[in-house]
């Protein structure tokens, strides 16, 4: 076998491997059992009584909201101003300019909201006190806010018929001392000794074999980069991302970036069925969100690795799709990055999305449309629940029985909220993608500062596609971009941040509030007529579901992108 | 069972009466209760508006009149289909309720009046019309009961086939569990004065005819679910047929308002909005096809969610009551001696049990008529002595439970024999009830009662245990009995020596631990535990206080009826379940037929995503309205029928769905649309 397909397969391999017993140890620090990581206790209880938390008292699904909501407000605030006045700040060795309030409303929200679509360059945007204390702190409590979210869902379906689903700031801070702290510091310090910088220098200057001089940016990174994988964040330090250098100098950081961005999605599906003590519901998650996952991969690995047909008429012979890719990456690697960072919602990149074969296009954002296979941290199990209580409600029709899922039956409630949180996705994406169509369609030359005619590299069905990425990246809090697209100006900045801010909290709310509604009610004991979440039906089902939903209602606009432009170079 | 159960599905009567309101239905104001179906009348006038405007402006940018002209009508065909679904099943339903009904009605009735403080005798005949609630009226041999009523003074043999289908005549009589009547029976013999317990359209007849009419049915919890998703269905397509307009500029391509109207329509889930009102009635009409009566859509389908079924042991899991099936006389005690005994002790016992003591000594040759019961002194059976018997000429005959005997034989300072206590023990440890004959306070011996369990009811009851449901055997005998007939019945628990009050404690116990509960009952002290239950079926010969407190009716009086009602639940929300994933994997083909048909012309490559090979825009967007509209008919059969449930286990089950209505509903209209495609180039 090809070895660059035998890397890919290794590297999912060792996620497995790493995934597996993580989730066990997650689920062992929101049950409170002895872990290795309780030397962090002293640690927690400073920071309770520093801050006035009673870790004792329990709270209720909205009661977790408000404390969610409220603590998100004021990092945003926060973030804001810091990145609006960082020039007179200190850290700041290249003497990078402050941002423009729409930039920075669209950082903060960003990176906030762990999306990370980033629409400036890390080596001329930020200074490097806005890297640590924007930028890497927003990093960690974003991840953070997302499992201490999901904890309420393992919390809800643990028990029988209770509203005590645990305190949100203990979820929140254990997340952060004894899941991010302890792996970042371990992957921050692989990275520097392959290379990574993480120093508190300006730029440095080489001369380079044509004897140019040429400013190298550098920087307190590894960490950053670390938190940015762990955290399925995917906003880089430098503008490139991952496909730069420094910020991932060779297969082994590349590996280890992979895999660290995938681990921890992967582990809670675990964790789940650990925590709730059924295991076969966690691995039934776990093989739909895999069949998913490889529906994306395969037709991307194909596409890729057969390269541009227009490459093949002109003679060339076995020419993979190299264009845009890393050469020290390879394109297997660069095609298995392609569609993980997209379904998990990292949105970090080893290469240009934009220059991928038109149906790896498609497969990118059908990867954040459907934003549920292994999904963000947190929020990917949140928005597969959504499904899969929309597939229990059609299923438990269908075997005659009012719906019912963990012995909690599923009502008009719930499938309202359910419904909405649904279509709501679609909603963001396209409307967005129809308002920026129609200013580009009738008013090219409205007099903005930046014209909707000069946000395209490319027109046509590249150009709408790189539209349509843009805002289901932003809706999905994915993060990542087509590029290609002129988006630093008030149009994106704005849209895509009040995008990023519904599509992060209002999935948040809603699998939530159905868990804690669900929570609450009583308690039915299972009987023949039952019907089983935890098997390979219902798995397939949830899938159909996904597809159906989630995928079905994009397939128009694909049509316009990424279908165009695959029909018409074949 | 009785002849009108076998209607044809599309009678021609009905079948006009539906189609007329099939248009009536077109109001707005209706249509609006059903949101997808209402977004597809809006889609119809837009789609009457261009035609129209097509036709006096001559404007060609919209496509040809004749196209436009053929979505329309293909649209206005999809909503009469949808009305006619429902209309077909409301017909139905109340065609149904109406030849129930009809025999009551306009039947002369010998009313009572009231003069006074008494009841006089004086009677007069008026159209049972002018019975109200608390009137009082007689019936005699060969009378019509007008009204539904309960017998206040007499006894009466009726024939009630009418209603049940049972020739076989029944009695009725005042005092007790059996003092209910219902109209349009017919006295067979004697007198009885009833009173009129319900006034004219309230009776649950009239409640379940308005309930089959579209105006008081409620939609029942899980129809709710099932409207908002389907709602929020509608609203995705809506988002993403508005959202391709400023889409189709940008890549300038023009798209035809029948184009998108097509699309929106074949995308919405129209075919299990369309049948969804239709499967709610269809679910209650074939309750009332099993000859029940219910009060409410939502108690049919809470049927199928039932975890516990609660079942009287008489009557439904053994045939009647017991019978005395053998008499064991003790050592030294003649054999014609002690069945003399038994009969004079059981003459004036007027329970089953008392009569069957009477018969089986007929059987081996003794007369009741022939024992001299001058001067005899009957004891009645009390709570306290449990135990009845006679006084004849200084001689004391009694009959009761083992230890009840035991007791005056003791007292009497006699020995109670060995021999027949072993027999007491072996009767009871198989089931049997014995009762101890003595006489003077001397043991005579043995009367063996046992339970006859009917023929076919282990089968039924596995049947439920495969469904998931529980099955509970109530009944007022001993533990021990008790046992020996639930094991041999196969029912999962049972409760011994029950009270009234015992079965609300087990319901009450059930419910707590989330479980629902049917049970069935008739007498006046079931109604509180018919009130408690999810399901409370009272039969139609039970007291007024019954019918009233459960949710549904039994016509037949027939206690495993209940087992059926339980697979009608669940049929009603299969049919659902089934179509709803029909109707949603039918987008995957229409998708593939419409979208390349939006692109096409502006975007040739997009030919490539033309799998089925469609002949053109046009033919692929007719193609996919038409398919669209005609499976809503061909799907009403299996709306009305229901989908058939079979008890094997509920992931066997969804397997089992999912392949015939998934997979089908992928598959299907791709063939579908292509030979509609394929037929219409014989045209285009």
């Amino acid at each position: 076998m090809n070895s660059e397909i035998t890397g890919v397969i290794v590297t999912f391999i060792l996620t497995l491997l790493i995934a597996f017993p993580l989730g066990k140890y997650i689920a062992k620090v929101f049950q409170g059992t002895p872990t290795v990581t309780d030397f962090m206790s002293p640690l927690e209880r400073f920071i309770y009584r520093f801050c006035g938390i009673d870790p004792q008292k329990e709270m209720n699904w909205k009661q977790h909201m408000m404390a969610l909501l409220s603590i998100n407000l004021v990092w945003l605030v926060y973030a804001f101003f810091v990145l609006l006045f960082q020039s007179h700040l200190p850290l700041n060795p290249d003497g990078n300019p402050d941002m423009t309030p729409d930039l920075a409303f669209n950082t903060a929200i960003s990176f906030l909201v762990n999306c990370n679509l980033q629409h400036y360059s890390g080596e001329s945007g930020l200074t490097y006190l806005t890297q640590l204390i924007v930028i890497t702190f927003l990093q960690f409590v974003s991840a953070a806010t997302g499992v201490a979210a999901v904890a309420v869902l393992f919390r809800a379906f643990a028990e029988k018929t209770t509203e005590k689903l645990g305190n949100f700031f203990v979820f929140f801070i254990k997340t952060i001392t004894r899941i991010l702290l302890p792996l970042s510091i371990i992957m921050a310090i692989i990275l520097v000794f392959n290379g990574t910088p993480a120093s508190f220098d300006g730029k440095d200057s080489i001369v380079t074999l044509q004897g140019d001089s040429v400013q190298v940016s550098r920087g307190p990174a590894a960490g950053m980069i670390a938190i940015k994988h762990l955290g399925t964040n995917g906003g880089g330090w430098f503008g490139a991302n991952s496909a730069h250098p420094l910020e991932n100098p060779d297969y082994l950081t590349n590996m280890t970036e992979i895999i660290a961005q995938v681990i921890l999605p992967m582990a809670l599906i675990f964790a789940f069925g650990f925590f709730i003590r059924r295991r076969k519901l966690g691995y039934v998650i776990f093989g739909v969100m895999t069949l998913g996952m490889l529906t994306f991969m395969i037709p991307t690995l194909f596409s890729e690795m057969g390269g541009n047909p227009a490459l093949a008429h002109m003679g060339l012979k076995d020419i993979s799709a190299m264009e845009g890719k890393e050469v020290r990456f390879g394109v297997p690697a660069s095609a298995y990055w392609q569609v993980m960072t997209t379904i998990i919602s990292t949105g970090s990149v080893n290469s240009m999305h934009d220059s991928s074969m038109p149906l790896s296009g498609a497969m990118q954002m059908l990867g954040m449309m459907t934003n549920c296979f292994y999904g963000g941290k947190g929020v990917g199990l949140l928005n597969y629940f959504i499904f899969l209580i929309i597939a229990v409600f059609i299923s438990g029709l269908m075997v005659g029985r009012t719906p019912e899922f963990m012995g909690r039956k599923v009502e008009a409630k719930e499938m309202k909220i359910a419904a909405i949180i649904a279509l709501f996705h679609p909603f963001l994406v396209l409307v967005g993608t129809a308002l920026s169509s129609y200013f580009a369609a009738h008013h090219p030359q409205i007099g903005w500062a930046v014209q909707p005619a000069a946000w395209f590299n490319n027109p046509g069905h590249h150009g709408f596609s790189e539209m349509l990425y843009e805002f289901t990246s932003a809706s999905a809090n994915n993060g990542s971009g087509f590029e290609g697209l002129g988006d630093n100006n008030i149009f994106w900045n704005i849209s895509t941040g009040v995008v990023m801010i519904l599509g992060r909290f209002i999935p948040i709310i809603g699998p939530v509030a159905i868990a804690g509604i669900m929570a609450k009610k009583k308690y039915i004991p299972e009987s023949a007529g039952t019907l089983q979440t935890d098997t390979a039906t219902f798995g397939i089902m949830t899938y159909a579901v996904i597809m159906i939903i989630a995928a079905l209602a994009f397939f128009p606009a694909l049509t316009l992108g990424p279908i165009a432009e695959y029909f018409q170079l074949y | 069972m009785s002849d009108h159960k076998q209607h044809k599905l599309f009678e021609p009567a009905l079948v006009s009466v539906a189609l007329k309101q099939a248009f009536l239905k077109l109001s707005p104001k209706s249509m609006f209760r059903n949101p997808v179906m209402f977004t597809v009348e809006i889609g119809t006038a837009i789609m009457l508006i261009v035609t129209l405007y097509i036709k006096l402006t001559g404007s060609t940018t919209q496509g040809s009149f004749g196209y436009n002209l053929a979505v329309f009508i293909i649209l206005f065909l999809t909503l009469l289909f949808a009305n006619f679904a429902e209309a077909i099943a409301e017909a139905r339903g109340k065609a149904q309720a109406e030849s129930l009904r009809k025999t009551r009605e306009e039947t002369p009735a010998k009313k009572v009046f009231l003069i006074g403080e008494i009841f006089t005798d004086e009677v007069k005949v008026v159209p049972s019309s002018q019975l109200r609630k608390g009137d009082i009226f007689l019936c005699e041999a060969g009378d019509m009961i007008p009204m539904d009523g309960e017998i206040i003074h007499g006894l009466a043999t009726i024939d009630e086939s009418a209603i049940t289908g049972e020739s076989a005549p029944v009695i009725r009589e005042s005092g007790g569990d059996k003092s209910s009547v219902t109209g349009g029976t017919k006295v067979l013999s004697d007198k009885i004065k009833v009173r009129v317990t319900t006034d004219p359209g309230e009776s649950f007849l009239d409640k379940m005819i308005a309930l089959v009419e579209g105006a008081s049915r409620q939609k029942t919890p899980n129809e709710i679910a099932l409207t908002i998703l389907l709602a929020s269905f509608t609203l995705v397509f809506t988002i993403v047929c508005v959202t391709l307009k400023p889409f189709g500029d940008y890549a300038n391509t023009p798209i035809t308002i029948a184009a998108f109207v097509s699309l929106f329509v074949c995308l919405i889930p129209t075919t299990i909005g369309g049948l969804l009102s239709a499967i709610g009635i269809a679910g209650m009409d074939r309750a009332l096809r099993a000859n029940v009566i219910t009060k409410s859509g939502k108690a049919v389908e809470t049927a199928g969610d039932l975890d516990t079924l609660l079942l009287d042991k008489t009557g439904t899991i053994t045939i009647g009551n017991r019978k005395a099936t053998h008499f064991w006389p003790a050592n030294a005690v003649g054999k014609k001696e002690f069945f003399e005994v038994c009969t004079l002790a059981s003459l004036a016992d007027d329970t089953p049990e008392g009569k069957s003591i009477v018969e089986l000594a007929a059987e081996k040759g003794i007369k009741a008529s022939q024992l001299n019961v001058e001067d005899a002194v009957f004891i009645q059976f009390t709570a306290e002595t449990r135990s009845s018997g006679v006084n004849i000429e200084g001689v004391r005959i009694r009959k009761g439970a083992y230890d009840a005997i035991r007791n005056i034989v003791q007292k009497a300072g006699h020995t109670f024999p060995a021999e027949t206590e072993e027999k007491v023990k072996e009767i009871s440890s198989n089931g049997g009830t014995p009762l101890v004959v003595s006489q003077n306070e001397t043991v005579l011996g043995v009367i063996e009662l046992q339970d006859i369990i009917k023929p076919g009811i282990q089968e039924r009851f596995e049947r439920l245990r495969r469904m998931g449901v529980k099955t509970v055997m109530v009944t007022g005998d001993n533990p021990l009995t008790a046992k020996y007939i639930a094991e041999k019945a196969g029912v999962d628990d049972f409760i011994a020596e029950a009270k009234p009050e015992d079965k609300m404690l087990y319901i009450r116990k059930e419910q707590e631990g989330g479980k629902l509960v049917a049970m069935m009952g008739d007498g006046t002290n079931d109604a509180p535990a018919l009130a408690q239950a999810d399901v409370g079926v009272a039969m139609n010969s039970g007291t007024q206080a019954a019918k009233e407190a459960g949710n549904m009716v039994d016509l037949d009086n027939d206690p495993t009826k209940l087992i059926e009602i339980v697979e009608i639940g669940k049929q009603l929300l299969m049919t659902r379940g089934t179509l709803t994933t029909f109707s949603i994997a039918n987008d995957v083909a229409k998708y593939f037929a419409i979208v390349p048909a939006l692109f096409v012309t502006a975007v040739p490559a997009l030919q490539g995503l033309n799998i089925m090979h469609l002949a053109s825009p046009e033919s692929a967007i007719l193609s996919a309205v038409i398919f669209n509209a005609i499976i809503i008919p061909a799907l009403i059969p299996l709306a009305l029928k229901g989908v058939a449930y079979k008890p094997i286990g509920a992931s066997a089950l969804l397997r089992r769905n999912l392949f015939i209505y998934g997979l089908g509903g992928v598959v299907i209209p791709f063939v579908g649309i292509k030979l509609i495609d394929l037929f219409l180039t014989l045209f285009m």
